[in-house]
């Protein structure tokens, strides 16, 4: 247990690290400028500068905040975040705890980063904190239901809330056969294949949309651009945290691009096919064999890490990417898209996936 | 091993039974429900240990997650610490006190009715999903049944509260 916990940690600290890098020269690429370039060779010790200047900062504390509520508040946030990652399958042989609730656990708990949340923006006893956190709680909230919906429609199809056998499903060394865009009478048997033919998100051709959605929904999950209403800077200086300071607000920083790798590797697990290889075999050339280690060995754990961290890290920055093209959705649209929208097409697809359980599997 | 779980045992009970007593004791409306959250997540730690982890994860995503999260809302809206205690008259005292003590009298009889020590009936499979699935959907098919016709009706309530009216502008 503890080694996962300390690799895990690592692992969202790497990925800020890098995040943050990455974004900002990707921000500048998109912007037509350069990024950082003064600190360090292609401005690759900027995040360190940066963060011995938050850590150094002084961590302030409003006269009239309430004071205890106000320093729990952002561990708080940061661990309802991190305990997400217990169940994230980092490999065919490697997960934090092993329960049979897996997905279930982690949307519960991933959920009461709202109440962090809500003790940060009224603890700090100011208006733009207070509409920020309320905002927030509103959006995270209403973009839950969706979010649910389609991780429903996935653990229906492969009957299972466990990670990590959904994980295994979807490859060469899933227990079940797997056919062509999933359809039985069809006869072609892809499960020697594997690669992408065997995804989620290609086993059931409809999990396309429900991989749009989830995605859409998980942007404002974690009130990522064009879902930035909480922290809109243009109208509320920084959202809950607009009183936070040095650590504290590096924490909530911390928490911000530890939720965005986490869904993510959620996406990844559910539709993406996890730690499974992207190429498949084909005839002689046996792109998955070559490209995989079994379960087991050394080499399938190392192979398993890299693809899911590879694909972790294309949809995060595809999230980039968003946040740095399209502009923020007004307070009304959001809710219209979330409870309009994204909510009865998820519906919609949890009685077509239940059909397709029936009758094609 | 049987040692571990004892000692989680009791460190869980005294922080539910402290978080508990915060619940009541508290002087800010907003410390009081954190604190109910903190003795609903015990109590799932508490399912935890029972075996019971799908209904530990519901009451975590139900109770902590969703209806504390709707309390801190509304009184997050309702008081910004221009709230002062009012005090209470006594026909809502003696109210309050006639159902407590009646919840008291019925804790007691139900508790009065358990063996000590449990007798040993251990499945692992008790708590699972599946299990859960096949009691749901087959033994208690027409309770459940019953019971999604109530929240129909209480979802068509909220959107009829929710509708615009004739001549409301949306936005």
């Amino acid at each position: 247990m503890l080694p996962s916990l300390l690799i895990c940690l690592a692992l969202t600290l790497a990925s800020v690290v890098v995040g943050v890098y990455a974004e900002r020269k990707l921000s500048g690429f998109i912007q037509d400028r350069m990024g950082p370039t003064e600190v360090g060779p292609y401005g690759l010790l900027q995040l360190g500068a940066d963060l011995i200047k938050l850590l150094q900062k002084e961590d302030i504390i409003p006269y009239l905040a309430d004071r205890k509520l106000f320093l729990i508040a952002p561990g708080l946030i940061f661990t309802a975040v991190f305990l997400g990652y217990a169940v994230i399958p980092l490999g065919p042989d490697w997960i934090g705890s092993a329960t049979s609730l897996g997905v279930f656990w982690l949307m519960a708990i991933v959920s009461l980063d709202v109440i962090g949340i809500l003790m940060a923006g009224w603890a700090s006893n100011n208006k733009y904190s207070l509409l920020g956190a309320m905002r927030s709680v509103a959006q995270i909230v209403s973009y839950e239901v969706p979010l649910g919906l389609v991780v429903l429609c996935v653990a229906m199809l492969n009957q299972s809330l466990d990670l990590q056998e959904i994980s295994f499903g979807q490859g060469i060394y899933t227990p079940h056969p797997v056919y062509f865009f999933g359809i039985k009478s069809w006869g072609l048997d892809v499960t020697a294949a594997g690669g992408f033919l065997s995804w989620n998100i290609f086993r059931m051709p409809l999990f396309f949309v429900a991989f749009i959605i989830y995605f859409i929904a998980s942007l404002a999950e974690c009130n990522r651009a064009p879902f930035d209403l909480p922290e809109a800077e243009s109208e509320l200086v920084g959202g809950f945290h607009t009183e936070y300071s040095g650590f504290r607000w590096a924490l909530v920083f911390l928490s911000e691009y530890a939720m965005m790798l986490l869904v993510s590797m959620l996406g990844v697990v559910l539709f993406l096919g996890s730690w499974n290889t992207p190429l498949p075999n084909i005839g002689p050339v046996r792109l998955a064999d070559w490209t995989s280690g079994a379960p087991g060995t050394i080499l399938g754990g190392i192979t398993g890490l890299a693809w899911l961290l590879i694909k972790s890290a294309v949809l995060v920055f595809v999230q980039m990417w968003v946040r740095w093209t399209y502009p923020r959705l007004r307070v009304d649209q959001l809710m219209y898209l979330g409870w309009k929208v994204l909510t009865p097409a998820a519906l919609l697809l949890v009685f077509l996936t239940g059909i397709w359980r029936l009758w094609m599997v | 091993m049987q040692n571990q779980i004892l000692y989680v045992w009791y460190l869980l009970t005294a922080v539910t039974i402290l978080a508990a007593l915060l619940v009541v004791l508290a002087k800010n409306p907003i410390h009081s429900v954190l604190s109910l959250v903190v003795t609903f997540f015990c109590l799932s730690a508490h399912y935890v240990l029972l075996n019971a982890q799908f209904l530990a994860v519901v009451n975590i995503i139900v109770y902590a997650g969703a209806i504390m999260v709707l309390f801190l809302f509304v009184i997050m809206f309702l008081n910004l610490r221009e709230y002062t205690e009012e005090t209470k008259s006594n026909f809502a005292k003696l109210g309050a006190a006639v159902v407590g003590g009646v919840t008291l009298v019925a804790i007691i009889a139900a508790l009065k009715k358990v063996q000590y020590p449990m007798p040993m009936r251990y499945d692992v499979r008790t708590g699972f999903v599946e299990t859960l699935g096949e009691v749901l959907f087959r033994d208690y098919l027409l309770p459940f049944e019953l019971v999604t016709v109530l929240f129909f009706v209480a979802m068509v309530g909220a959107v009829m509260l929710g509708k615009r009216e004739k001549g409301e502008r949306h936005f």
